[in-house]
């Protein structure tokens, strides 16, 4: 029985220390096991392989599957499409609801799935399978003039338009405006572990159970999604996730592909089947940032204080699922300005699902408005850094409330500091070294501090002082393991090395999705809310098999404050003046999350996140062919992430804070925000460079060629 | 069952024998790009000649030059003595491309043999001439940041990606061959071929043709040269464009020039006008920007390639101009 506990601050020990990852020797040894790597150690015995068939028209109607040549294959043991494959309960969610009809919906799409004994029989039969199509015209570009319909609400259910005050009068009577419109392109997630599910089907007292290995960011959302559709409680859906090479917000949520391994896996008769997805099937089956166009327009007084603020998105969704990126939503509480306006407008496309991609909205969003910031910055003569101070609203614009702590000019002025900022000329192309135009530039980043619901953590007392910390959530590669043992031992008043934790399991308690950057804070409180509630009842010399589980309770002083991270991004971009190429040497954010519970970890998130903004900003484009409907840039050899050579000296460091109001630890997520304002600095310092403003990214070296 | 036959033949003249014996057969070196192929379906041989441990690793001296075995590995090959002191234009340009995992696999004669690439090419779900011959070209009006600006055909606008290629390709190197009618010599500018009405063909080898070895001639302008790759990530991708160049100057003008670019052609594109514009003028911005806009007059862009001519006619000056200054100093 779960109960709540309403939590006290940690005292802290091994939080804020160097604890090594838990599970590194596991991982850089090669025993870690991924989704499709487990064997007869976890019942996995003969599997079969799966490969997917995926759709060659954009729009339309599968005509005739003709699976004759690949169930001639010696190995190939079953097609399944829409007329064989098992019926599903419950087809709302289109994404999932896969081989129900014979409706295509965008190029890619999953129209058949192939079984057989090893992979490489599955994949032929998957190139032997022969479907034809009533193909349909469809519409796969978004434009200015086709990205008109308003949304219900934009992910993850704000409101779609927001508008306070008059923004037209004020920019009417604003002394200075800034106009522009913002591009960025389609991108794709891309963790290092391609999707994988291992699924299988057994009888346990008379129910059906599908058991899977899956790669997710949250093995409960798994459960949520299939299990209705499936027609199953959610007790007869287990999912696993012990280990994972990275999601970035595209094993969020459960894609087509975990579908078609359950659909596969309830053929076979009980043999457990592996589905792995390939890096190319990634391009359109497992989610991508829609491409945005921000119109923004700034009004400010002649000293850069801003009256006003409009944010009109335009951006793309899937005719088969919605996903609305809430791209306009930071200018809504990021700066103070009496007058604002936000809105976004989608255009309704025959295109693979978007889905989440490492800070949906936030990401495009703060990138359009910091380069409009800085824009603003060179129209009054200000210094960028100025700029933003002075418009520091006093509570938070969205909501009234005050913020719990909002330290941005902090982050500025002590990423300035250590930047070398006081140095640096006002003009831009002001600074040339040997063939190389040398600029510098900053951005503001921001990310709302969440907690999930749902969460509960389970602590049992083992022989000899150790205890085991039992919790659903799941390790994606970002330390999750470390620093919830850290939490969970400092809870408990013990060495991190007593502590067993457990995690990745739906057997275990309830835990929420590796996700909105509110993994730490939402798993952290309830492992703190069970072990304070186990010292309750069993005290500090408990016997070994007590047990509590217990739910962090809602504090409700916390409900009188906006919660938000922020930070600042400081970039030196080097033009090369004969070529146009882009090199940033130095890359700097410095942040206000909270308590850092391992610096560690937590700094890989951070120069993580700061490298993907990095890449968004200068190389990374999913180029979409609108006449077939489908990303053509689909390997990591034409969809360019940075390399090696691409990252020089990138740091990031934080402010020495605790903010208990939020969360018992003292902390606040950090997955999302180091790559938030990232590309708005890396812009801005291409600009001070150069003195062209290129106003979309990816920002490439033919935009500045003379 | 789709089954394909993997054989190891023992010497160079068994090799050729094989693969004229079955057609659908293919020679297989480092495979770093035919193993690509294989999994993606662009390619379906019968049977795989793997020619990799052939001896024809040997870089040694001849009269007048290099010659590099077939099977010497781009990593080798880059840091050889022999090609750094004589040829540092061959080992710049093997250094600029790929990666240090691929470099250590892949072979002299299987980088020259590479593929054009094209995303059309690799999508077996689009139409692409190369691929099947008839069926059209997806990238005239389709993904073009990487298309041909010299040479093309509405056949075919791929461009070749071998940075060694462009290396050679400057400083006039021979190719040797053997085929099952014994060996022959080729100039390397005769090796690759413009697409015409025939992208399917990459080069101007038999089907059953094997490279034995690349002849380089060590010139002194062979010394005197340099390498320039653009492009937008520091690694890892193939070229915007690419420069390769040499040049000797001799009482203020120029008496041999080498220029070659990669990135703009179906192959590595020698330019000879420019170089004929040049020879015999003092070699200054202004002289070679004249000469490259001459060489480019017959350029084709579209609004996704115009930037190659501007990024083309920058590099090659700054490339020429930084020799020539070398030279001064």
């Amino acid at each position: 029985m779960t109960v709540e506990q309403q939590t006290t601050p940690l005292r802290v020990h091994s939080v804020g220390s160097r604890l090594d990852r838990v599970d590194g020797i596991e991982k850089v040894t090669g025993r870690a096991t991924y989704a499709v790597e487990h064997g007869e150690s976890a019942g996995i015995v003969d599997p079969l392989h799966v490969w997917l068939v995926q759709s060659t028209v954009a729009r339309g109607r599968v005509v005739g599957v003709d699976s004759r040549a690949a169930l001639a294959h010696p190995d190939v043991v079953g097609v399944v499409d829409h007329t064989s494959s098992p019926r599903l309960a419950d087809t709302d969610n289109g994404e999932l609801a896969i081989l129900q009809d014979a409706e295509v919906h965008f190029r890619g799409q999953i129209v058949a799935l192939v079984l057989a004994e090893t992979p490489e029989a599955a994949r032929e039969g998957a190139a032997l399978v022969e479907v034809s199509y009533d193909e349909e015209p469809h519409e796969a570009e978004l434009r200015e003039d086709n990205a008109t319909h308003r949304p219900d609400s934009v992910n993850p259910d704000m409101d779609t338009d927001t508008d306070e005050g008059d923004v037209d009068a004020a920019l009417a009577d604003a002394a200075i405006v800034v106009e522009q419109s913002y591009r960025t392109a389609y991108e794709h997630n891309n963790p290092l572990e391609p999707h994988a599910t291992t699924a299988w089907w057994t009888e346990e007292d008379g129910r059906d159970v599908l058991s899977m290995f899956d790669s997710s960011q949250g093995v409960h959302g798994v459960v949520q999604a299939l299990a209705p559709m499936l027609a199953l409680d959610p007790d007869q859906v287990r999912v696993r996730a012990p280990y994972v090479g990275g999601g970035f917000g595209s094993k969020g949520e459960a894609h087509a592909h975990v579908m078609a391994a359950a659909l596969a896996a309830r053929t076979t008769g009980g043999r457990p089947v592996r589905l792995a997805v390939t890096r190319q099937q990634m391009f359109a089956l497992t989610g991508y940032r829609t491409a945005t166009i921000s119109h923004l327009r700034l009004g400010a007084d002649a000293d850069g204080r801003l009256t006003a603020i409009e944010h009109r998105v335009q951006e793309q969704t899937s005719r088969v699922r919605e996903f609305a990126e809430q791209t306009g939503s930071p200018a809504r509480m990021m700066y103070a300005a009496p007058h604002r306006r936000t809105s976004h407008r989608l255009a309704v496309l025959d295109v693979a699902v978007p889905s989440w991609m490492r800070a949906p909205g936030e990401m495009p969003g703060m990138y359009a408005h910091e380069v409009a910031m800085d824009e603003l910055a060179v129209s009054c003569g200000v210094d960028p850094i100025e700029l933003r101070i002075r418009n520091e609203p006093d509570t938070d614009p969205e909501t009234g409330k005050p913020f719990n702590d909002r330290r941005l000019p902090d982050c500025l002025r002590r990423g300035a500091e250590r930047f070398g900022w006081s140095s640096r000329p006002s003009e831009p192309r002001a600074t040339r070294d040997g063939e190389w135009w040398v600029g510098t530039g900053v951005a503001s980043a921001t990310y709302p501090a969440m907690r999930m619901p749902g969460n509960a953590a389970r602590v049992s007392a083992l022989d000899g002082g150790r205890y085991a910390v039992g919790i659903g959530c799941v390790d994606i590669g970002t330390g999750a393991r470390t620093v919830l043992t850290q939490i969970a031992a400092d809870a408990l008043g013990v060495p991190p090395d007593h502590v067993d934790l457990d995690i990745a399991d739906t057997r275990l308690p309830p835990a929420s999705v590796a996700g909105g950057s509110s993994g730490t804070s939402s798993w952290g409180s309830a492992i703190v809310a069970a072990a304070q509630r186990f010292r309750a009842d069993h005290g500090d010399r408990p016997d070994a098999g007590v047990e509590t589980t217990a739910s962090a309770a809602a504090d409700p002083a916390a409900e009188e404050y906006a919660f938000h991270s922020f930070g600042a991004v400081f970039a030196e971009a080097r033009v090369h003046r004969w070529t146009g190429e882009i090199r940033v040497p130095r890359l700097l954010g410095a942040y206000s999350v909270g308590r850092v519970v391992n610096p560690v970890t937590a700094r890989s998130q951070l120069v993580g996140g700061l490298v993907m903004g990095l890449s968004a900003g200068l190389f990374e484009e999913s180029w979409r062919d609108p006449r077939f409907g489908h990303v053509v840039t689909q390997d990591l050899a034409t969809y360019h992430v940075a390399s090696h050579a691409d990252v020089l000296d990138v740091d990031a460091e934080w402010l020495d804070e605790a903010d208990e109001l939020f969360t018992p630890m003292g902390s606040r997520g950090i997955g999302e925000i180091g790559i938030v304002g990232t590309a708005a600095a890396v812009a801005n310092a291409t600009h001070h460079a150069t003195g062209v403003r290129v106003r979309s990214i990816p920002i490439t070296a033919d935009r500045f060629l003379e | 069952m789709r089954a394909m036959e993997y054989v190891r033949p023992a010497t160079p003249a068994e090799a050729v024998a094989t693969v004229a014996a079955r057609p659908g057969a293919r020679f297989l070196a480092g495979g770093t790009n035919l193993v690509d192929h294989l999994k993606l379906g662009v390619a379906s041989p019968e049977t795989l000649v793997d020619v990799r441990r052939l001896p024809l690793d040997a870089v040694e001296t001849y009269d007048g030059g290099v010659r590099v075995g077939a099977n010497v590995l781009n990593s080798d090959l880059a840091s050889h003595p022999l090609v750094r002191s004589r040829l540092p234009l061959v080992s710049r340009a093997l250094l600029a491309g790929a990666s240090g995992q691929i470099r250590n696999q892949a072979t002299t004669g299987g980088n020259l043999l590479q593929r054009t690439r094209c995303v059309y090419f690799q999508d077996v779900t689009t139409p692409c001439n190369k691929r099947e011959p008839g069926s059209g070209c997806s990238a005239l009006e389709g993904y073009g940041r990487y298309n041909a600006i010299l040479g093309a055909s509405p056949a075919c606008v791929a461009t070749h990606p071998s940075d060694l290629a462009v290396a050679l390709a400057a400083l006039d190197a021979s190719v040797v061959l053997l085929g099952a009618d014994g060996e022959r010599r080729i100039p390397f500018e005769e090796l690759h071929r413009l697409p015409g009405d025939d992208a399917a063909t990459d080069t101007t080898l038999g089907p059953d043709e094997l490279i034995l070895a690349v002849e380089v001639p060590t010139t002194e302008a062979a010394r005197r040269s340099a390498y320039r790759k653009v492009r937008d990530r520091a690694s890892f991708a193939f070229a915007l464009v690419s420069v390769a160049g040499a040049v000797r100057v001799t009482d203020g003008v120029v008496e041999d020039v080498r220029i070659a670019w990669g990135g703009v052609a179906h192959k590595p594109w020698r330019a000879r006008r420019a170089e004929a514009a040049l020879v015999g003028q003092a070699l200054t911005a202004d002289a070679v920007r004249a000469a490259v806009d001459d060489e480019l007059g017959a350029a084709e862009t579209t609004p996704q390639t115009a930037y190659k001519v501007p990024m083309l006619r920058n590099t090659t000056v700054l490339t020429l101009t930084q020799l020539a200054e070398e030279e001064v100093a």
